[in-house]
């Protein structure tokens, strides 16, 4: 199996990967791929995906999340996808991609709130 | 027949240059019956006006430029054609009545042609050649009248723009924008953009959109909510649609429009219970931002 170049952290359950850069359609594949066997490997619960440095996110990006997000719900693991610039939103919804099936969060912190059940932690 | 063109040309010039007193005086008298509100313009600058036409008028006439263009090709005429518009059109005289005015040129110029010009040929030229020359100044005038309102406009437009999409900060994470007026697709446009903005500088859980002051909502208006809210989802954050009127919720079930997937609330202080409450949920701890922290104090 090949790598993507895209840094996958184990915090406990959750795994979490920051994207840095614009994602081409050969890292997407890869970066899907590798994380679908990690979700497995590690038994994640959840799945952070940040995204406060990508500019853009053409159509088969959005895809590829949303592919990332069912094929974890399989594995049994939430993706949440955390901190997406205001330009690229309004891209995707004017391109009519919702990226139904995906939990959003504002960033990396609030997607571990979100995560963590209240009173008890999950993660660590 | 061109040579007789010249020639009336050659003759108005003249006859204008040697009579200019007589018909600016003329000219005056004339508006100042006319001008619905006499004290609009006095009558020293009508005078001046006057004064500055006829002379442009003249110089042009004198000048080589073919005549259909005298009054849009040649500079000055052009220029205190549109001053005079402009001017009179701040004052609030309407475009009918500047247009009159004008036309109100051409009576003053040939009164004293006729006097004037004693060949009968030449003074039927000299007439057509005025006639033409002012009605394409009194076009002039309309088109400056409608340029300068439609500059007006684009610029209220503009300015209704600026202030009619503000995004409020009503709470800890919870930010609104009280809608006003029709929401066309450029405003909705830059409602969602200075709400997402918004979001992501303060970091907001829960956005409020309300629309009390929208007048109607149609499947387009609809459609541009729902964008909004989708963008809003995309970004981590929630959106609450609130002041719903009652005729508003008859129309949207009545075009068959599906808001299901927003959370509505009829008004904006409901809005913000509910707000409160998801904010809450989300983060039962105190926001971790140390300026908030500090803001905080009591």
């Amino acid at each position: 199996m090949s790598s993507s170049e895209i840094p996958i952290l184990r915090l406990g359950k959750v795994l979490l990967a920051g994207l840095l850069k614009e994602l081409d359609d050969k890292t997407a594949v890869l970066f899907a791929d590798e994380l679908s066997h990690q979700v497995s490997a590690v038994g994640a619960e959840a799945v952070i995906l940040d995204i406060t440095k990508l500019e853009v996110i053409d159509s088969f990006a959005a895809r590829i999340l949303v592919e990332i997000a069912t094929m974890a719900r399989l594995l049994g693991a939430r993706v949440v996808v955390a901190g997406m610039r205001y330009p690229v939103a309004i891209t995707l919804v004017e391109l009519g991609l919702a990226l139904p099936g995906v939990e959003t969060a504002l960033s990396v912190e609030h997607a571990m709130k979100k995560l963590s059940p209240p009173g008890g932690s999950r993660v660590g | 027949m061109l040579g007789d063109m010249e020639r009336a040309r050659g003759e108005i010039a003249r006859v204008i240059g040697e009579h200019r007193d007589r018909i600016a005086a003329a000219w005056v008298v004339a508006q100042e019956s006319r001008l619905a509100s006499p004290g609009a313009v006095d009558a020293e600058e009508l005078r001046e006006e006057a004064e500055t036409l006829i002379a442009c008028l003249r110089e042009g006439l004198a000048a080589a430029v073919p005549l259909d263009h005298v009054v849009t090709g040649f500079p000055p005429i052009k220029n205190a054609v549109t001053d005079l518009s402009h001017r009179w059109a701040r004052l609030g005289v309407s475009a009918t009545a500047i247009a009159g005015a004008i036309f109100a040129l051409k009576d003053a110029c040939l009164e004293v042609l006729a006097e004037e010009i004693s060949d009968i040929e030449l003074r039927l030229e000299a007439t057509q050649l005025i006639h033409r020359l002012l009605d394409a100044a009194g076009l002039l005038t309309f088109q400056t009248y409608v340029d300068s309102r439609e500059e007006i406009i684009q610029r209220q437009n503009r300015q209704l723009l600026e202030i009619s999409t503000p995004v409020v900060r009503l709470w800890r994470k919870v930010l609104a924008v009280p809608l006003i007026g029709t929401l066309d697709s450029a405003r909705a446009q830059i409602v969602m953009e200075s709400l997402l903005q918004a979001i992501q500088e303060n970091e907001a859980a829960v956005a409020i959109i309300d629309i009390t002051g929208v007048p109607t909502v149609d499947t387009a208006v609809a459609q541009h909510l729902m964008q909004t809210v989708a963008a809003t989802r995309l970004m981590g954050a929630d959106c609450i649609l609130s002041g719903i009127r009652p005729q508003i919720a008859q129309m949207i079930a009545r075009l068959g429009i599906d808001l299901s997937e927003i959370i509505t609330r009829s008004s904006l202080a409901d809005a913000l219970t509910a707000a409160m409450r998801m904010v809450d949920d989300v983060s039962p701890g105190e926001d971790t931002r140390g300026e908030s922290t500090l803001l905080n104090v009591p």
